[in-house]
């Protein structure tokens, strides 16, 4: 009964959070909500058996990964103009066909879901030397793959970060 | 010796090779040397062959040599394989003797042209593709000779390009024979789904097993080989291209268009005698193209002025003589004249060529003559050659090998009417024959030679006329010594054939008188017309009815004219017509769908995120939900 | 440690997956459209988390943490793009970024 219980409150602080994250107008209010989303994926992590993962889900996620954002959002300037151009775009009628696509998308995978069955999950813990072991093992060229991504992500978003006068948009000026 | 077979198409192809990869750098001499001693090596070969042959007969009365698998797909399998059985022997000798003498003769006639080694490499490679032709073992190689000499033919036409005319008869040369060679093609394709071979040997025992005389396929194949034998060597209807064929340079016309290629029909017909066999309407239809093919040809040799053109019409109305000599059985025979002929017509030709080097290119009778003391040897070798040509009695080859055909025409079933087409044919041959001799050797001279042949092209000219004179002794008529010693070369190949009937002794004096009255009246009658009244006749010639029949049979009984309007220009309105391709519209209209659709999907193209997340997602709900439902 | 039925996460992964979408879709500001992408692959991370543990496998933490990296990377050079953009163009709003327009 508790068990059920965390599960349904994970998973409704999870959708309500993720709800409001995506229709805030306020871009630290939106991303205070991400990281409440975040936090209840992780609490769910954690009641299927996965702490490791729901542990790398507040670090990495909510922490850093967040933190990102919070700087960049520092960096744009998002003041209260921002805010009156979002109330602007924001006109309750353009969720319309948006709304109408994911939920045909979600009707979709729900469907998909119910196909499944009902046998249970979260029955044991999965420790997290089982996971590093696969991770090492025949996973081994998948951990490769993935520091050669995160070090092009590096390079590009140092190239990419790096203050040049030269525009997009215009082509003028020089570095 | 079979093992040694290979060498003689083999030795023209490697000088064909040689002079195509370096020729234009040799020196003169060693082209020549390359050129000539090819064809003679192969030549000489050929007589080995020929020797060892008569000494001791093969087995099956022919070499074989398989050099290699050509084709092997499914079923269908070609050999690059020689069978040389007599009638292929006879048609080697006379293509390499004739061949090394005719380019024995180029080597002088050629010596000024700057493209001598390109012409060289050409004639090389005509007699290694002709050799091909005759010594194949099945027809798929025979038609890879076949259409090797028609494709030599076509460039030695077109040999001095920079006339266009010239160019044009070439391509007339191509495409008037392309229309025989696709019926031979279909011609093989028949044999092949109906038989299931195209190997020569197998064919003439496969055809009579699975075809009754007269039955639609053996007449079907026969008229398709027919059709391919009939463009190659210029029989009515596809006759047309062989006059304008010679604005090549005269030896090729010695080589090409008399002697050998244009003979490749009737080597075709006597090689597949097993299936003509089985058809009698299209033995009947070869007899009846000879015959009118000849009578045709002659006339229209009587109206020509280019002293070339005489012999090709010559040539086109001797070969049909050959064709009767098939249409009604005699097939030795036929061979018999093919060998003749080319000895005289070579040697004609060559002649001809003399004359036309010392006349400086003008190939116009009218503006000879008198050259009887001025070329002296010219004026004996082709007074042979014309005295073969119009089969003057007992002292040419002509005689005897006409005579055996007109002997034969005579004594098969209705052959009296042919015959008599025949006879009319030889006497218009003597008077065309002796025409153009007392039109350029006798008479006013009207200019100096500038040229005598010397060795080169005289030694050529002595053995051919010795050849036209005493070539006729290989196969004596039983009135005249019963020699017939090439009937017995040959009997192996058509053995088991209905031969024609036998005549008596008697009857066939009775025919050759008349053929001697023929000739010799035709010979009378030119000497009337062209040498005796000829001024006297003046006025006559200048009628209005006599000048247009002149200008008709000129034109070659309008042939020309008549598939002109028949064929090439209703093609060519058709072209016209057709001018905006209508073809090219479905391709246009293809595009402009392609440009049109890409105007409107590029108008999807936004540049917008949002937009291409939602046609992704639209995408992804159709997709899914389509693989949930199904 | 909780049970309940396999199909209930997924269920909700789907959802929070359809929310994502939802806001890449509705949303014209790059930072937002980044943060529902961000929800989109947490919520394919817990699909992977949730049929790990349905199967016991080690093997869908695996590839949480695979998508974690893609994550990491993704937003690296999303926000480095989003400064360069802003700093080029002075707006954020993606339908104003349309000069790939064909």
């Amino acid at each position: 009964m508790l068990n059920n219980f965390c599960f349904w409150f994970a998973a409704l602080v999870a959708l309500g959070a993720s709800v409001l994250a995506v229709s805030r107008r306020n871009a630290v209010h939106g991303l205070l909500w991400l990281v409440l989303s975040l936090l209840a994926v992780a609490v769910l992590f954690f009641m299927l058996g996965a702490p490791f993962a729901a542990a790398l889900e507040v670090i990495v996620y909510a922490g850093a990964i967040m933190v990102l954002f919070l700087f960049a959002v520092m960096m744009l300037h998002l003041g209260p103009a921002a805010q009156r151009q979002e109330a602007q775009w924001l006109a309750p009628g353009v969720w319309i066909a948006p709304g109408l696509l994911a939920l045909g998308l979600a009707a979709d995978l729900i469907a998909i879901a119910r196909l499944a069955g009902d046998a249970p999950a979260g029955a044991g813990i999965i420790p997290p030397e089982a996971v590093g072991a696969a991770l090492f093992g025949p996973y081994v060229i998948g951990v490769e793959l993935a520091s050669v991504l995160l070090l092009a992500g590096v390079v590009a978003a140092y190239h990419l970060g790096q203050r040049r006068d030269r525009s997009l948009g215009e082509g003028a000026g020089s570095g | 010796m079979p093992e040694l077979l290979w060498l003689i198409p083999g030795l023209p192809m490697t000088g064909f090779a040689l002079l195509a990869l370096w020729g234009s750098r040799l020196p003169r001499v060693a082209v020549s040397l390359v050129g000539v001693g090819s064809v003679a090596l192969s030549a000489a070969l050929s007589v080995a062959v020929a020797v060892s042959f008569l000494a001791s007969p093969p087995a099956d009365h022919a070499y074989s040599l398989t050099l290699w698998q050509w084709l092997g797909i499914g079923g269908l399998q070609a050999d690059i394989a020689f069978r040389v059985d007599p009638l292929a022997l006879l048609m080697m000798l006379v293509i390499t003797i004739v061949g090394a003498l005719i380019h024995l003769y180029s080597t002088e006639y050629m010596a000024r042209d700057e493209d001598y080694s390109r012409f060289f490499a050409y004639m090389n490679l005509f007699v290694g593709a002709m050799l091909t032709l005759v010594m194949a073992d099945n027809l798929l190689l025979l038609y890879l000779g076949w259409e090797g000499v028609g494709l030599c033919s076509y460039l030695l036409i077109g040999f001095w390009y920079r006339d266009p005319a010239n160019g044009k008869a070439a391509m007339k040369a191509f495409i008037v024979t392309r229309v025989g060679d696709a019926a031979l093609a279909v011609g093989l394709f028949v044999l092949y789904t109906q038989l299931g071979t195209l190997n020569l040997e197998e064919l003439a025992a496969r055809a009579p097993a699975a075809w009754p005389v007269g039955s639609a396929l053996a007449v079907l194949t026969a008229a398709l080989l027919l059709g391919g034998a009939v463009g190659k060597s210029a029989q009515l209807p596809l006759q047309t291209w062989l006059p304008d064929a010679m604005a090549g340079p005269t030896p090729v016309s010695a080589l090409i268009h008399a002697a050998t290629m244009v003979t490749a029909g009737v080597y075709l017909i006597a090689r597949t005698h097993a299936i003509f066999a089985l058809a009698p309407t299209v033995l009947l239809v070869v007899a009846v193209v000879g015959v009118v093919t000849l009578f045709l040809a002659a006339v229209s040799a009587l109206a020509q002025w280019d002293l070339k053109r005489v012999l090709a019409y010559s040539t086109i109305s001797q070969i049909g003589y050959m064709f009767l000599a098939l249409g009604v059985g005699a097939w030795s025979a036929a061979m018999f004249h093919f060998m003749t002929h080319a000895f005289f017509k070579a040697l004609l030709f060559l002649a001809a060529g003399a004359i036309i080097m010392a006349m400086h290119e003008d190939h116009s009778i009218f503006r000879m003559g008198g050259l009887r003391h001025r070329m002296p040897l010219v004026f004996w070798t082709f007074l042979a050659g014309a005295c073969s040509l119009s089969a003057l009695p007992l002292v040419t080859a002509g005689f005897y090998s006409k005579d055996e055909i007109l002997a034969a025409v005579w004594a098969a079933d209705g052959g009296q009417w042919l015959w008599v087409m025949g006879l009319v044919g030889a006497f218009l041959t003597a008077v065309y024959s002796f025409r153009v001799v007392y039109l350029v050797f006798f008479g006013e001279a009207q200019k100096e030679p500038a040229h005598q042949p010397g060795w080169r092209m005289a030694v050529p000219l002595a053995v051919l006329a010795v050849l036209a004179l005493v070539g006729g002794a290989l196969n004596l008529p039983r009135s005249l010594g019963n020699l017939l010693l090439l009937d017995h070369f040959l009997e192996p190949v058509f053995a088991g054939l209905a031969q024609h009937r036998e005549l008596t002794v008697a009857q066939e004096i009775h025919l050759q008188l008349i053929a001697d009255v023929a000739a010799l009246g035709g010979i009378l009658v030119a000497w009337l017309l062209y040498r005796r009244y000829r001024a006297d006749l003046a006025a006559v010639a200048d009628l209005a009815v006599v000048r247009n029949l002149r200008t008709y049979w000129l034109n070659g009984w309008g042939f020309d004219w008549l598939y002109d309007r028949l064929v090439v220009r209703p093609y060519e309105s058709l072209a016209r017509l057709n001018r905006a391709d209508a073809v090219d519209y479905l391709v246009h209209a293809l595009a402009r769908f392609v440009a049109e659709t890409h105007r409107i999907l590029s108008r999807t193209q936004t540049g917008e995120v949002r937009w291409y997340v939602a046609v992704l997602t639209c995408g992804v709900v159709i997709l899914v939900a389509i693989m949930v439902l199904r | 440690m909780a049970s309940f039925p396999f199909s209930h996460g997924m269920v909700l992964a789907a959802a929070l997956f359809a929310i994502g979408l939802a806001g890449v879709m509705a949303r014209r500001n790059l930072i937002f459209v980044l943060m529902s992408i961000e929800i989109m692959l947490n919520a394919a991370g817990l699909a992977f988390i949730v049929a790990a543990s349905r199967w016991q496998q080690p093997d869908g933490q695996v590839m949480f943490l695979f998508i974690l990296a893609v994550a990491a990377a993704e937003v690296a050079v999303g926000l480095a793009l989003a400064l360069r953009i802003y700093q080029s163009l002075r707006t954020l709003d993606l339908d104003a970024i349309n000069t790939m327009r064909g």
